[in-house]
């Protein structure tokens, strides 16, 4: 078992239900140490994405209480609480009209740093998420390839310098090359950076390779959570069994398929 | 260059300038008042449809319409204002057309503004609040760049709207390009008709293409092709102004309707006003309904008016007196109820009559309005946009029992000739219009004197009442004038003399002569 800090991020007892009275989180708790890569994984529908809004407050809790670095986030103003906080989303999420050194400088603009501050800071991020500086600064985001976009996006998330970093489903849409060669660099930034991760993903081979813990949530409820390790072998509830099954499977899969055109 | 594109373009400048200052005007006004109202209602759904339903509403009112209804508006505003602070504004030209077009222009830009708000995909939006933008920050930053295409398209929308509904604002006393238009209906003058219109359509096409110019500025981010926009524009309102400027301030102020003899009688009341060393200007084609109230508020000095008119749209009156009579029971109500001085009438009559092909008449044995009850089932009847409205169609019909066919409404120009042709068998015309002549029409006698006197009256605004220079000018008209002199110069007004152009000042000129020499 890894080496356990202080939590960065806390869920306590916490539930949330849209209109309908559909119950989106259902007295979930959960503690991210510092530090630590959290994947989350569960079914569309299943409340992941709910969970990661509660944490900057882009939703709010109906109960039970969200803390961040201690603070109970309804106590913190939600826009200051987001700006320092990385949130790389779904989908493209990029503003469409700004450049990519404009997108990535956006946080660092919105906390009034200085112009020479802030365009040193974006050279820096265009070499870290590895894009070049001459052939992408001063493009729109429609001029990018997928994968070179999310690159944005996560330079965007960290450009502020924060500590905690919220994914949801970044690589989601990425071709499975692209997808690999993004999620290792992160991985490796994540550790040189300090920075402590919260990644929801519905691929549990991503989680496993990714994380170092993974909770699993099924219809608003917290149905497991622990180590890749300590997923794949305990004794754990069926879905959960099925689901961090799934790699093995496959993997077993492709070896059977190796076999038989070894043996053909 | 041919005469009358001549004088076109010796009126370009004031025209034009008119047209500009109260177009920009109007466009900037809406734009200040819609563009804030659509980022209130952005996120207030019962605000927002309160709002679009209101400038649906306005658009389906006719533009001209819309423009009329403001003049009594803010007559009365400006009645009260002088009633409670001791000053009143002009209720006349400018304002109302300012107010109403800038109406006119909300739709588009509050329609287009909330559509290209709401179009801005909501993952950006989500983004935007996720880097720690506030709501604000939010709009400005992101939402107001992305759908700045659609905004643009809606201001463009509304340029182009105000620009030509604009020429509708002389009616209702403001220069403006629709002067051509209005004037060149009236006098036959296919010149100036059209050239109003190409003017409008090349004003209009101007500051579209500006107005994209920025647009495409903005989007790309291109400072040069933003300046270039914003000073053509700048340029096109200062050339408004120079004329403004250079423009000699006239001391009184001579009033027309819409109608030739109007055009030729302002002509000569400006020239006698000249004569006497006064410096006079004219507006024209102001409507009939505005006029009167115009005169009396102090906006417009002196017109010529029509008794019947007077009599029963001022007066309320349906019985018939001799001409005199009415005259004099005019001046004495006028005076007494409004402080207008009527200085006389001119010695003519422009009255309502019944009119068709001689031929026609004499196929048919129609002498007098009498003899039209028995063929009326099987006739038509055309008359000018008041005339089926007027007492005086109801009295006729009445008196003589007519039922016609059809009832059509004409403008006054096109009137003469489709009775002449057969196109309809009866219209309304006026007594001492030169066209009567012109395409051989019979006058239907009215054996039972339905129809009041139309004497043309001298009218002075109350401001006025007691200047005497002014009188003394103008004198020299008062009973000056018969009735085959009016139709005369009408004539030449529209046809020509075969010497000079065809124009309402020439006609005057020649009306002026023909006075002299009588006397």
């Amino acid at each position: 078992m890894s080496e356990r800090h202080p939590a960065a991020i806390s869920f306590q007892d916490v539930s949330k239900s849209y209109g309908g009275g559909r119950k989106a989180l259902d007295r979930v708790s959960l503690d991210v140490a510092e530090r630590e890569f959290l994947a989350v994984v569960g079914p569309s529908g299943s409340g992941k994405t709910t969970l990661l809004r509660l944490i900057n407050r882009l939703a709010e809790a109906d109960s039970g209480a969200v803390r961040v670095e201690g603070e109970d986030v309804r106590a913190a103003d939600p826009v200051v609480l987001r700006r320092r906080i990385g949130y790389v989303f779904q989908g493209i999420g990029l503003f469409p009209h700004m450049t990519v050194a404009q997108n990535i400088a956006i946080t660092p603009k919105l906390l009034g740093w200085g112009e020479t501050r802030i365009a040193a800071r974006v050279d820096e991020l265009i070499e870290l998420v590895r894009l070049e500086r001459a052939a992408h600064r001063d493009r729109l985001p429609a001029q990018l390839s997928g994968g070179e976009r999310q690159r944005v996006g996560v330079a965007r998330a960290i450009a502020a310098g924060p500590k905690i970093v919220l994914m949801d489903e970044p690589f989601g849409a990425l071709d499975p090359l692209t997808r690999d060669a993004l999620s290792e660099d992160y991985r490796r930034l994540h550790d040189k950076l300090g920075l402590t991760t919260v990644m929801i993903t519905h691929d549990t081979l991503e989680a496993v390779l990714l994380a170092d813990r993974i909770a699993v949530i099924r219809e608003g409820r917290m149905i497991a959570q622990g180590t890749p390790r300590q997923m794949l072998s305990a004794e754990q509830d069926e879905y959960v069994r099925k689901l961090m099954a799934t790699p093995q499977r496959q993997a077993g899969r492709l070896q059977a398929l190796l076999d038989e055109r070894g043996g053909a | 260059m041919h005469p009358q594109i001549a004088d076109a373009l010796a009126r370009l400048p004031d025209y034009l300038g008119g047209h500009i200052a109260v177009s920009l005007t109007a466009l900037a006004l809406g734009l200040a008042v819609s563009l804030p109202l659509a980022l209130l209602s952005v996120h207030r759904p019962r605000l927002r449809g309160t709002l679009l339903g209101f400038a649906s509403v306005v658009q389906t009112i006719p533009g001209l319409a819309l423009l009329a209804l403001f003049y009594p508006l803010l007559l009365g505003i400006a009645a009260l204002t002088e009633r409670a602070f001791g000053t009143g504004f002009s209720a006349l030209g400018f304002l109302p057309s300012v107010l109403a077009l800038a109406l006119y222009s909300m739709l588009p830009v509050l329609r287009n503004t909330i559509t290209g708000l709401d179009g801005v995909d909501p993952d950006v939006r989500q983004a935007a609040l996720g880097v720690g933008m506030t709501p604000r920050q939010s709009l400005f930053m992101v939402e107001l760049p992305l759908a700045l295409p659609v905004i643009m398209a809606g201001i463009r929308t509304a340029a182009v709207w105000v620009i030509g509904t604009a020429t509708l604002s002389t009616p209702i006393g403001q220069t403006s390009l629709g002067n051509y238009i209005f004037t060149g209906l009236q006098t036959q003058n296919w010149v100036f008709v059209l050239f109003g219109c190409a003017a409008a359509a090349v004003l209009a096409l101007a500051v579209d293409q500006l107005l994209s110019l920025m647009e495409s500025g903005l989007g790309a981010r291109n400072a040069r092709r933003v300046t270039a926009g914003t000073l053509g524009l700048v340029l096109i309102a200062a050339a408004a102004l120079a004329p403004g400027l250079s423009k000699a301030s006239a001391t009184y102020v001579i009033g027309t309707k819409t109608f030739t003899e109007q055009y030729i009688l302002a002509s000569l009341i400006e020239a006698r006003l000249r004569d006497s060393g006064l410096t006079a200007r004219r507006r024209e084609g102001l409507g009939s309904s505005v006029i009167f109230d115009a005169l009396r508020a102090g906006e417009i000095d002196v017109y010529v008016d029509y008794s019947g008119t007077i009599w029963a749209n001022q007066l309320g009156r349906t019985d018939i007196m001799p001409r005199a009579d009415i005259i004099a029971e005019i001046a004495k109500t006028l005076r007494a109820r409004d402080g207008i001085v009527v200085l006389g009438g001119l010695g003519f009559e422009n009255a309502y009559a019944l009119a068709m092909a001689a031929r026609r008449a004499q196929t048919l044995g129609i002498r007098s309005i009498a003899d039209l009850g028995k063929h009326a089932p099987q006739l038509s009847i055309a008359g000018d946009y008041e005339f089926f409205a007027r007492p005086e169609w109801d009295a006729i019909r009445k008196a003589y029992g007519l039922n016609f066919r059809e009832q059509r409404q004409m403008q006054p120009e096109f009137m003469y000739g489709a009775v002449a042709s057969g196109q309809v068998d009866v219209i309304s015309a006026y007594t001492s219009d030169g066209r009567i002549a012109l395409h051989n029409l019979t006058v239907l006698d009215d054996p039972r004197r339905v129809i009041p006197p139309y004497d043309a009256i001298l009218l002075i605004s109350p401001k006025r009442a007691n200047d005497a220079a002014l009188i003394a000018a103008l004198r020299p008209l008062i009973d000056a004038i018969d009735v085959d002199m009016m139709r005369q110069a009408s004539a030449r007004a529209v046809m020509g003399d075969g010497n000079s152009s065809a124009s309402p000042d020439q006609a005057a000129i020649w009306l002026w002569g023909e006075i002299q020499k009588k006397r």
